[in-house]
């Protein structure tokens, strides 16, 4: 594994990491990272989650200073005190997480974050000939609330490219597109390098970083475990550098005798109106799930996901009772308390600020979700806590979920995106609930975590469980399920049977090619 | 040039802890200074101010007097705040309180017995409570903003209470004083000590408030309840808690406390309904809810703190002839001080200058978070 090779050695490194260290409390973040990106690649940076990648990231954005080390731009030795000394420099960073207002125009968000006073007039004028230059068609006059996530992402690309930056950092960006999209980014990445620019690239899509990385380095807990060329590697070999280990494959048995065993979660007739002027309407969704088998859920996100699981999980109720149905009894009227002492269990798509409070203990967000299925185990007499059984459980949960802190009983937002999911999913788990809903089970996992997750809700759903998945990542979605449908206006296809399921044709459905589809668009604008 | 708040990345403990007592200290600095301005040594100022007022025991017993509404109102303003609801309208429930609560002395003075104070009391509780189920009715209902009406509120209360001691409860045989009838004996609040001073069960009313909100916000689940739907409302819908019946529970608590607080002081203090009851408890219980640091026994601290404030300015009216609306810049200062150290601790301050922010400088990428918040 982990050859040397560089196809880069003869051009000229634009940007030097020597001896980058960064220490939080007893944690060292980041050891002694070296890292060159020379110009005109795009340089992968691999690691789990809690390997370092953020926090060098955000040393090398100016967002945190090092503790010790050197970073030299152009060969001349540099202090990156601020973003905004990064963007001087010529260093632009495109976040995974968009900071858009969704009330205001592409151009207006854009000249927001210019902040130099020129018209938006102009700035428009620039962001649409660079838009078109660069393949990534956007109509800077266009609200960003009516725009597709990949749209979005444009936005944030384009912004990015505006100022003209040597180096740019993009952060999981496919985590969010179709597979059409994504290869339309890849395009747009390889023009960029055509000329003389260069990328560094985060991502755990092992594949991508393969098609389109020249050059790779592995971070695990924070030490560069090696540098490589990922077109010589195999995704095996790239994430067992990662690990440190071999990553399980994930093993899904097939599924028998579904077709008879009760459906413990059944979806009839569920429309929901738009909440706000922003929101997907649901329309006649029909779906059942039964007892020892995985159903996935496809769709590009903002498709009404997110509306579908606030309507299941209850924390908005339906005016139909029996249009959600949990063990054959109706439950469109109850509260997600409710729906929960019934046997179901939910893990939503934000994990800080939804599925967990991010500034309580871990101990505390168990509680979150368990006060009232686990209220025998965990709430005494008079409504008291018992902070001991629900510290011991929250450990327990953590042990068995290899949870990775740095404190005993952290707050959750001291924990990084995976090790809080992994908390999050095992919570629920930790249960053995007869319905389990997750949605977007290993957002921004890690390889090792996102197996670790995937794994146990197979093994869930072969005890006897229903588990529906709703995800926007198809790998996962034909790692784990048994049928896929797909998402998209705030309709769900009919599920495809796994056998019959290819890339291609859910891709299609995300698109909206399913024929009755196309005459919603109109209404919906 | 313009200034700019900064967000630390980290909170320092330390300065957490000691913030109010810089804030206390900031206060005497800006209060000598004051002093000093109206012609007084500050010293002899401040002996008189903050020493004099409880060098003797009866003193401690009107400490208790003024810090009993304070504590007990802020015990119940701390609920709400630790859940994001605003009731600014803590003045009118506390005069809710004192109006129901006087219902059995001056409508039923014939009505005696050890059943009248319990009875007042609950009734004040009751007031207290329902005049706070409105502000809550209105943010619930038609989603209004709780500081504006809980606050409109209060001038609301003020007025119908002077319209009732002018019109239908004034005393008939009060020679035209805007008043009403003297409670009787079984209608006044008992004091504790009546050998040493004039202390009542307010006190002790306000002590149990505190240790019992305490426990509740520390270990019991309506406490971790109102954590949860206070600092991130979405994971506690997520946990199935509601905030509608959140805002209603912290109101009528509040409310209901506020209440408590406004009868023992007409039932105990005063000893009759006034056109005003209260020099501005409701409002300077605010500040000793955040001087407190929210919590119910801080909050103990801070109201006997803001109580010597009271005490204090009477003081110096009469020894110096300095007018007592010095304890109201006092009380104001400390809050001003407290909110500004506390918002320090989180923020740090930023000088930008305008050629900065022109060449497209870091304010850009300060905002980038912000607007991620906004989403």
């Amino acid at each position: 594994m982990g050859g040397t090779v560089s196809a880069n050695h003869d051009r000229a490194n634009l940007l030097e990491v020597r001896g980058l260290t960064k220490i939080f409390g007893t944690l060292t973040a980041c050891d002694h990272i070296d890292l060159n990106i020379a110009k005109g690649e795009i340089h992968a940076l691999l690691g789990e989650n809690g390997a370092g990648k953020s926090t060098l990231v955000k040393m090398l954005f100016g967002s945190l200073e090092p503790n010790s080390g050197e970073i030299f731009w152009d060969g001349k030795p540099v202090k990156i005190t601020s973003p905004g000394a990064a963007k001087k420099l010529g260093i632009g960073m495109v976040f995974q997480h968009f900071s858009l207002f969704e009330a205001l125009t592409a151009a207006e968000n854009i000249a927001l974050s210019l902040n130099d006073g020129s018209p938006i007039s102009s700035i428009a004028a620039k962001a649409r000939a660079l838009s078109y230059s660069y393949g990534l068609p956007l109509d800077p006059d266009s609200l960003v609330g009516d725009l597709s996530v990949g749209e979005r992402q444009r936005i944030e690309i384009i912004r990015c490219l505006l100022q003209t930056p040597q180096l740019i950092i993009l952060d999981e960006p496919t985590s969010v597109l179709t597979p059409q999209e994504a290869d339309k980014l890849f395009e747009t990445l390889e023009r960029l390098r055509s000329e003389g620019k260069s990328i560094l690239y985060i991502s755990h899509r092992l594949e991508e970083v393969k098609r389109i990385c020249d050059r790779a380095t592995v971070l695990r807990h924070g030490k560069v475990v090696g540098h490589c060329n990922p077109r010589e590697e195999t995704a095996a070999s790239l994430a067992r550098m990662m690990v440190g280990s071999e990553v399980k494959a994930v093993v899904r048995a097939p599924a028998e005798g579904i077709e008879t065993a009760p459906a413990l979660l059944e979806i009839r007739s569920l429309s929901r109106k738009p909440a706000t002027p922003f929101a997907i309407p649901l329309r006649n969704i029909n779906l059942t799930v039964r007892a020892g088998e995985v159903i996935g859920i496809a769709g590009v996100a903002g498709n009404g996901q997110g509306e579908f699981f606030e309507s299941v999980s209850g924390e908005v109720l339906q005016q139909d009772t029996g249009s959600v149905r949990i063990r054959g009894k109706d439950a469109g009227g109850l509260s997600i308390t409710g729906r929960r002492l019934m046997g179901a269990a939910f893990v939503p798509e934000e994990r800080l600020g939804h599925g967990a409070a991010p500034r309580m203990k871990l101990s505390e967000n168990l509680l979150l979700s368990r006060h009232a299925t686990d209220g025998k185990a965990f709430v005494g007499s008079g409504g008291t806590v018992k902070n001991g059984a629900v510290y011991s459980a929250a450990q327990r949960i953590i042990k068995a979920m290899d949870v990775r802190k740095s404190a005993p009983d952290p707050e959750a937002a001291a924990l990084s995106g995976g090790n809080l999911q992994k908390f999050i999913v095992g919570r629920e788990l930790d249960r053995k609930p007869s319905v389990m809903i997750v949605n977007q089970p290993t957002w921004g996992v890690d390889a090792g975590a996102a197996a670790h997750i995937r794994q146990a809700l197979i093994e869930l759903a072969r005890s006897g469980s229903a588990v529906l998945v709703i995800s926007q990542d198809l790998d996962e979605l034909f790692e784990l399920s048994d049928a896929i449908a797909v998402m998209h206006n705030g309709e769900l296809s009919t599920p495809l049977p796994i056998a019959e399921a290819t890339f291609e044709k859910v891709g299609l459905l995300m698109g909206g090619a399913e024929p009755g589809h196309a005459e919603h668009s109109l209404e919906v604008a | 040039m313009r200034i700019e708040l900064v967000k630390r990345p980290q909170r320092s403990a330390l300065f957490s802890m000691l913030s109010p007592f810089i804030a206390f200290a900031l206060t005497i600095i800006a209060g000598a200074i004051m002093f000093a301005l109206l012609g007084v040594n500050p010293l002899n100022a401040f002996e008189i101010y903050f020493v004099e007022p409880i060098s003797q025991v009866w003193q401690l017993h009107e400490l208790a007097i003024k810090a009993a509404p304070l504590i007990l109102i802020a015990v119940g303003l701390s609920v709400c705040y630790k859940a994001n609801i605003w009731n600014i309208g803590a003045e009118g429930q506390f005069i809710f309180g004192a109006i129901f609560g006087s219902i059995i002395p001056v409508l039923f003075p014939q009505f005696e017995g050890p059943l009248v104070i319990p009875l007042m009391l609950l009734l004040g509780m009751f007031g207290g409570a329902f005049y706070a189920s409105i502000p809550a009715l209105l943010k619930t209902r038609f989603s209004t903003n709780e500081i504006l009406t809980s606050l409109m509120l209060v001038y609301v209360a003020q007025l119908f209470l002077d319209w009732l001691v002018r019109g239908p409860w004034r005393d008939p045989q009060g020679h035209g004083f805007p008043q009403t009838i003297q409670f009787g004996d079984s209608a006044v609040l008992p004091e504790l000590m009546p050998d040493a001073g004039r202390a009542n069960w307010g006190f002790v009313f306000a002590l149990v408030a505190a240790v019992a909100i305490w426990l509740m916000m520390s270990r019991m689940l309506k406490g971790f309840e109102v954590r949860v739907l206070g600092s991130s409302p979405r994971a506690g819908r997520f946990a199935g808690f509601g905030f509608n019946k959140m805002v209603f529970f912290a109101f009528l608590l509040s409310g209901a406390l506020a209440g408590l607080a406004g009868i023992s002081e007409v039932s105990g203090a005063i000893g009759q309904l006034q056109p005003v009851i209260s020099p501005g408890y409701g409002f300077t219980a605010i500040i000793v809810a955040f001087l407190g640091r929210l919590n119910p026994l801080g909050i103990v601290a801070a109201g006997l703190v803001l109580a010597l404030t009271y005490l204090g300015g009477e003081a110096v009216q009469s020894a110096l002839g300095i007018s007592d609306k010095v304890a109201r810049v006092f009380q104001g200062m400390l809050l001003f001080f407290v909110l500004g150290c506390d918002t320090l601790i989180h923020y740090r301050i930023r000088l930008i200058g305008m050629a900065l922010t022109k060449s497209k400088g870091a304010a850009q990428l300060e905002a980038a978070p912000k607007l991620g918040e906004a989403r």
